[in-house]
């Protein structure tokens, strides 16, 4: 394999692996301060993508259809965490994860009567469309090297939050003792309500960017959460930093695992028989590498033991 | 009123409705979940086809499988047992039809099948009872691989899903292209980002790439692809490019080559009705999808016509014989009970504002699948 073509998929890996710590970022962010697993997680997502396309259908631009994906994505839920979220603290995580299955299938089935079986169209705006060529001779699509920078932004932006702000000290707080925050005075609900809207934000921000290259259609943020939670899960549960890093590396196994494992097995099996065992295994490597992580580090990399 | 007159009262209606209703059909689709569109497309080219022939003794169940085998073959139990029907259709996906047909059939039922066509149904396993009237599974991916043949493309690069229905897709193509396949990849079922193999595709030599990807993964691949810069043309089955979809690709799919049994500009006067009608009923254009299960409910109705549905062997006759007009002009049944039919070459264009193809050639002409001389019947 040639240089160029390593660099372009190592880029590859990372573009996806900013995309899966958009939606981990919220999910360990939730469960680090209010302990809750919430599978509806890739519902919001979906919400993103489906408010995007709507928006830049209607009003042709996709500046306006990413603070829509923010806004329906936090405003779902903010409403999700009132009406339902709210009463789950206390319960233990199988009630959890019982209640947000069933978020999913309202969520899909909802959007289905919204907008129908047909998946809908969001397109990549002409400013963003189209490969450039990178030093070194490398075409590389603008778009994902887009997308990388916002992620970047956007952990950047977490980090500063809450390293440096008050509602991150509340965060911080929040995550090591729930009990004596509120004793000190905070209003701990309106606090849980604004850590939900903000990640489930991310997640919609992660839908409508994501939603541009791929297909907007209902279901289609189970996937991304099954990887999220991987992501999670090799980070260190609660922990941004973590999210971050095991969600670069989840995106760096999984885009090399593809490329690598079929070329390497052609070295000595037939090119079909290399190809399909090449890319069952490359499918299995992420959780290879989490059950890796848990063996060394069973409370994940940067996870309270 | 007591118990014993309502007893009587729901034993006439019954009696009633028995009388009205002489064929019952069960038809179990995908009506919910990412592959409903598929579904809802059988399902309203078939209730269409119904509607227009005006007949009343052909009862209709519908019940959704959410695309998941173990609900469908539960559906197929209750249909089979507790509603006695006596026809059944409607399966989009081939894992569920595997699951489903065989006992369907072994019980006595007729299965209309109006997408699904796997291999192990046409050959040894093929059955009196069991019809497909949209083709075998291999059928569109060898009319890939003629045409990139006719084009002159010597080096292509092969992609498809890691399931049996993407390793079909990729022996149909290789059985009728002289190339060379110079990569072959096969991607995880569901997988949505296809930057790694776009970068193997633009350092490859190859001159064409075929690709199955069905629903969502195509339309992603499409998008991914136009973006990434890289020329070289795609040819694929019509799978990717139907009419549900493609609004939702827009420009990216511009241009493309693909194959079909069916497109709406095939000229004759059955499916210039069918065309209009649907976009009528439904607001908007049939796919591939549409036809098929239009042309099933116009194959079980010719059948109803001509013999009692209990009487199976005048019946099964009756729908060898495929005397009805179909969407894609003259229609027979081989030996196995697919079809036999051309195949054409399809290229998407944009009419106004709605993406839609255009046939651009014949692949293969009066084409039979691979499996046909393993059946005996």
């Amino acid at each position: 394999m040639s240089l160029i073509l390593f660099i372009e998929q190592i880029l590859n890996g990372v573009q996806f692996g900013v995309m899966l710590f958009l939606m981990a970022a919220g999910l360990t962010l939730i469960f680090g301060v209010m302990g809750l697993i919430n599978l509806a997680h890739g519902s919001l997502y979906m919400i993103g993508a489906f408010a995007a396309a709507s928006v830049a259908g209607l009003t042709g631009s996709f500046g306006l259809a990413l603070i829509a994906s923010l806004a329906a994505a936090a405003a779902a839920g903010a409403l999700i965490e009132l009406t339902v979220i709210r009463r789950l603290y206390d319960r233990d995580h199988l009630d959890q994860v019982l209640a947000t299955f069933a978020l999913i299938l309202i969520f899909s089935e909802g959007t289905r009567w919204a907008f129908g079986s047909f998946p809908l169209f969001l397109e990549i705006p002409p400013y963003l469309s189209g490969p450039v060529t990178l030093p070194g001779g490398i075409e590389y699509p603008l778009y994902r090297l887009a997308i990388i920078g916002v992620g970047l932004l956007v952990a950047a932006g977490l980090f500063a939050l809450i390293a440096r702000t008050r509602i991150g000290i509340q965060i911080r707080a929040g995550e090591s003792d729930r009990e004596m925050i509120a004793a000190l005075g905070i209003n701990i609900s309106a606090l849980y309500t604004t850590v939900f809207a903000l990640g489930a934000a991310l997640a919609g921000l992660a839908g409508a960017l994501i939603g541009a290259i791929q297909s907007v259609q209902v279901g289609m943020g189970e996937p991304v959460l099954i990887l999220a939670f991987v992501v999670i899960v090799i980070g260190g549960i609660g922990s941004i930093k973590g999210a971050l890093v095991g969600a670069l590396l989840v995106g760096l196994t999984d885009t090399l695992g593809r490329v690598l494992l079929p070329a390497v097995f052609s070295q000595f099996m037939a090119p079909q028989a290399a190809s399909s065992v090449g890319a069952s295994l490359a499918s299995m490597s992420i959780y290879i590498l989490m059950a890796g992580v848990l063996v060394m580090r069973p409370s994940g990399l940067f996870g309270k033991a | 009123m007591n118990l014993k007159t309502l007893a009587m009262a729901g034993a006439l209606g019954m009696a009633a409705c028995a009388a009205q209703a002489e064929v019952k059909v069960g038809m179990i689709t995908t009506l919910s979940g990412g592959g409903a569109g598929l579904g809802i497309d059988v399902r309203d080219g078939f209730m269409l086809a119904l509607e227009q022939s005006g007949r009343t003794d052909i009862e209709v169940i519908i019940e959704d499988d959410q695309r998941k085998p173990d609900i469908a073959v539960q559906l197929a139990d209750k249909m089979i047992q507790s509603d006695k029907v006596d026809v059944m259709t409607g399966i989009i996906w081939s894992n569920l039809a595997m699951a489903v047909v065989p006992g369907a059939v072994a019980q006595g039922k007729f299965y209309l099948s109006p997408n699904a066509g796997p291999s192990a149904l046409a050959g040894k396993g093929c059955h009196p009872n069991y019809f497909n009237v949209a083709w075998q599974n291999d059928n569109l991916h060898e009319a890939a691989g003629a045409y990139a043949t006719d084009i002159n493309s010597t080096n292509t690069f092969v992609l498809a899903p890691n399931y049996p229905a993407g390793q079909d897709a990729v022996t149909g193509f290789k059985r009728t292209f002289r190339g060379n396949v110079v990569g072959e990849v096969y991607t995880q079922l569901g997988q949505t980002d296809y930057a790694a193999e776009i970068a193997r595709i633009r350092s490859s030599v190859a001159d064409t790439v075929f690709f199955f990807l069905p629903g969502g993964m195509g339309i992603s691949f499409l998008k991914q692809y136009a973006d990434s810069g890289v020329k070289k043309p795609l040819i694929g089955p019509a799978f990717s490019f139907d009419q549900g979809i493609l609004q939702a690709v827009g420009d990216a799919a511009l241009g493309v080559k693909n194959t079909s049994q069916w497109n709406k500009d095939i000229d004759n006067p059955t499916n210039a009705a069918f065309v209009a009608s649907f976009q009528e009923k439904y607001g908007r254009l049939p796919s591939l999808y549409a036809s098929q299960g239009f042309d099933t409910a116009n194959l079980l109705i010719s059948a109803v016509e001509s013999a009692d549905v209990n009487d199976p062997d005048a019946f099964r006759a009756a729908l060898e014989a495929a005397d009805f007009k179909s969407t894609r002009g003259d229609f027979a049944f081989g030996n196995n009970h697919h079809p036999i039919q051309n195949i054409y070459v399809r290229e998407v264009i944009k009419e106004g504002d709605v993406y839609t193809n255009k046939i651009v050639g014949t692949a293969l002409e009066n084409h039979a699948d691979a499996y046909a001389p393993e059946c005996r019947m």
